[in-house]
């Protein structure tokens, strides 16, 4: 049952890289269901064999949380699929969103020996995770960590994306006592409201979640720092306070037409069919529009997400509109790689310039620019710039904004002698997210700008590891 | 938490329920809001504080039943215990003495108006308050804005109650008797606030006016509550939910609060059939 992902196999290793099972593409892209799922235990033995335990393993520095690779991989090599998840854990307080989540490809997959220089293909480090993690929640009821004594330290964490639920998960193990405050209704922040159903089912964050509850983390929801209290006030009754309120105020291209009706950000658009399932809709409340044509503007992950969303809201088609060309979309390859297999189109080289409306305040078409790849910039991307005179016009009856996140400036704002940037993202040390006032750490997307789950979670683990150098434990 | 103390109808199709929220109610500000989901697959609608009561640690929600989710909360009962409640959300009010200021409040406007005047007078203005509806039966809050009021005046469109005319009418009359007014604040429908602008602006009395726009998280990571106000984009949530009413751009606001209608009446008509929808009267609502 296991396919093999590439024909030709390298000498080293003899087994070839585990293809992991998915939703077949046309029959997924009507359904929110996972796409992928998962390795089963025969896969997992394989790809785990494949690992050649270096002395010097690579693949850890590639690793924005530091999990002990080699130790976990030999676990599942001996079967020990239980044990694995828990050396997993140590580092990692949210195994099973990380193994569908993370870039391995440029992470700790880019450093493993298997595939230098072009020998052949990495160990399946993000699968193996994910099966581990998986499998000891099927499996492993009941296993805790043994807690030490408690400190009598309190952390207030705001916010309960990745960064906050890793940071509560990374000081509860040393017995600190956590709440972690989150302004909507579910926990898990841009996992809960942003990250699709089909890639990250809510389920798993909310088992994840339910792991930290029974550790002893404590959460309140539907509570908005910044509105309800402020920092300040955390700070009387907490040690210490982390922010990590994530990249949450979406930005929009400032071009006419706007804020024509079907025009959505992403995070909108996302919140609607993600946090509200509004997908379900008449069942659930929230309803969100069901576009016959989409057009999606970016060329990230949230882009992806948005338009393999609409695909499955029932669009007859959809349109990725980017101002590069395929080479540049800053979106991870296999998301990009499933967007395509799902029938999702990309219109490259243009720059949308207006959104055109009907009547009733209604989109109905794109006014765009050819562009063409000129210089590179900063970000050491060929940059686009204008064609002269050359106009197109797209049909659309829905268009969705995925250009990208500002900093939400509600926190911020509201608490003195935090300093932030030109941007609006908090300053902050990225080794141990100390910030400019006394007692208050920050780490995720209010810091990086909008960057990756792992990155945030990789935020929340250094931010832990300050606060209990500040407390003195060790 | 969230769980309804009282709750009534004081209106056809208005109904104003008293829930316990204690954190919410020491928070909160006049010109704040909340956010609320009725039950487990209920929409967030932010809606008014009308109220509050830090002592009692309650807030006074007032609502009309324009779809599915307000429908919903008027069949809910005391001792029912609301899903979820966020608050307070939305920038506060500006308050400080300004002298006289004239507070209008239309239909179900008045309810949000309160608690702004409220804090008016308690920074020492002068409260004009124009209290106006449709029809004698439409008109909410009547007492609560007397007490708060230094000249209450009401109409109604069909003069079934108190002086026959639209607010606006009334607001000319009382810009022409001559006394200075410092400030105006008009909440209401979209063309009741837009009406008291363009009569404010030929005075040229300051004018705040406080937006109803569709949203969804209330905190400004969405931006479904997109107004434009001198021309420039401003999220409802965050930014308001008060502007300046000379710049709002009402006609978008009316285009974008109806954007949802299809789906809305949908969704309506599908509670009818339920268990708890069946109750529903449906004065001018689902056909």
């Amino acid at each position: 049952m296991s396919e093999i992902e590439q024909e030709t196999t390298p000498k080293k290793p003899k087994v070839p890289r585990q293809k992991m099972p998915e939703q077949d593409p046309i029959e997924r892209a009507h359904n929110f269901y996972e796409v992928a799922l998962g390795y089963e235990n025969d896969l997992a033995l394989l790809e785990a064999s494949r690992c050649l335990k270096c002395k010097k393993p690579y693949c850890m520095k590639g690793c924005p949380v530091e999990v002990d690779i080699p130790d976990f991989v030999e676990m599942v090599k001996q079967g020990d699929f239980i044990s694995a998840a828990w050396k997993v854990k140590e580092k990692n307080s949210l195994p099973r969103i990380a193994g569908r989540v993370c870039p391995q490809e440029t992470q700790c997959e880019a450093t493993c020996v298997l595939g230098k220089k072009g020998k052949g293909e990495p160990c399946a480090i993000g699968r193996l995770e994910r099966f581990v993690a998986d499998y000891a929640a099927k499996y492993g009821e009941g296993a805790m960590p043994e807690l030490p004594k408690p400190t009598g330290l309190k952390v207030a964490s705001v916010g309960s994306g990745p960064a906050g639920l890793t940071l509560a998960g990374a000081l509860t193990r040393k017995g600190i006592s956590v709440t972690v405050l989150e302004a909507l209704h579910e926990l898990g922040g841009v996992l809960v409201y942003g990250i699709p159903e089909f890639r990250l089912p809510k389920a798993i964050v909310r088992s994840e979640v339910d792991e930290l509850r029974k550790m002893g983390v404590e959460f309140k929801t539907n509570w908005v720092v910044g509105r309800i209290e402020t920092v300040d006030d955390l700070l009387e009754k907490y040690d210490g306070v982390f922010i990590g309120t994530g990249a949450g105020a979406p930005l929009f291209l400032n071009i006419p037409g706007e804020n024509l009706n079907g025009v959505y950000s992403a995070n909108e658009y996302l919140t609607r069919s993600n946090l509200m399932k509004a997908y379900l809709f008449p069942q659930s409340d929230t309803p969100v529009a069901r576009g016959r044509k989409v057009v999606v503007f970016g060329g990230g992950n949230v882009a992806m997400d948005s338009a393999r969303t609409a695909l499955r809201l029932g669009a007859e088609e959809v349109t990725i509109v980017y101002r590069r060309t395929m080479e540049e979309l800053p979106a991870r390859a296999e998301e990009v790689h499933h967007a395509v297999e799902e029938g999702v189109q990309f219109k490259l080289l243009t720059a949308p310039v207006q959104i055109k409306g009907n009547e009733a305040g209604w989109v109905v078409g794109l006014r765009c620019q050819q562009m063409k790849l000129g210089e590179p910039d900063d970000s050491g991307r060929r940059r686009p710039v204008p064609v002269e005179g050359e106009f197109f016009d797209i049909e659309c009856d829905c268009a969705i904004v995925a250009i990208g996140n500002a900093a939400n400036p509600l926190v911020p704002s509201t608490t003195k002698g935090l300093d932030t940037n030109k941007w609006g993202n908090i300053v902050a040390d990225l080794e141990t997210g100390k910030t400019s006032k006394d007692r208050v750490w920050a780490g995720g997307d209010i810091v990086t700008g909008a960057a990756t789950v792992i990155l945030a979670m990789g935020a929340g683990r250094k931010a832990a590891l300050a606060m209990l150098e500040t407390f003195g434990i060790s | 938490m969230f769980d309804i103390l009282e709750i009534e109808r004081i209106a056809p199709g208005v109904s104003r329920a008293v829930i316990k929220a204690p954190d919410i109610a020491r928070a909160h500000q006049p010109g704040q809001f909340i956010i609320l989901r009725a039950h487990e697959d209920g929409e967030r609608i932010p809606l008014t504080v009308a109220d509050k009561d830090t002592q009692a640690g309650t807030l006074t929600l007032v609502w009309q039943e324009v779809g599915v989710s307000t429908y919903y909360l008027g069949t809910m009962c005391a001792g029912e215990r609301l899903q979820d409640m966020c608050g307070p959300l939305g920038t506060p009010t500006h308050i400080e003495k300004f002298g006289t200021v004239v507070g209008i409040g239309g239909g179900i406007g008045v309810a949000p108006l309160h608690p702004i005047t409220k804090g008016m007078k308690a920074a020492g203005n002068r409260i004009v308050s124009i209290v106006g509806a449709r029809t004698k039966e439409l008109l909410i809050m009547i007492e609560d804005m007397r007490k708060i009021s230094d000249e209450l005046l009401i109409s109604t469109d069909d003069g079934s109650f108190g002086i026959h005319g639209f607010v606006t009418q009334v607001l000319q009359d009382v810009i022409a008797r001559g006394e200075p007014i410092a400030l105006c604040v008009a909440i209401g429908p979209v063309p009741m606030m837009r009406a008291v602008v363009k009569v404010t602006r030929e005075a040229n009395i300051p004018t705040v006016v406080s937006l109803n726009p569709i949203m969804v998280d209330g905190t400004g990571m969405c931006g479904a509550c997109r107004v434009e106000v001198g021309g420039k984009t401003k999220f409802g949530c965050v930014d308001g939910p008060e502007f300046d009413g000379f710049q709002v751009d009402f006609d978008l606001l009316s285009k974008r609060l109806a954007m949802y209608k299809g789906p809305e009446l949908v969704a309506l008509n599908r509670f009818r059939e339920t268990d708890r929808g069946c109750k529903c009267q449906f004065p001018g609502g689902a056909a």
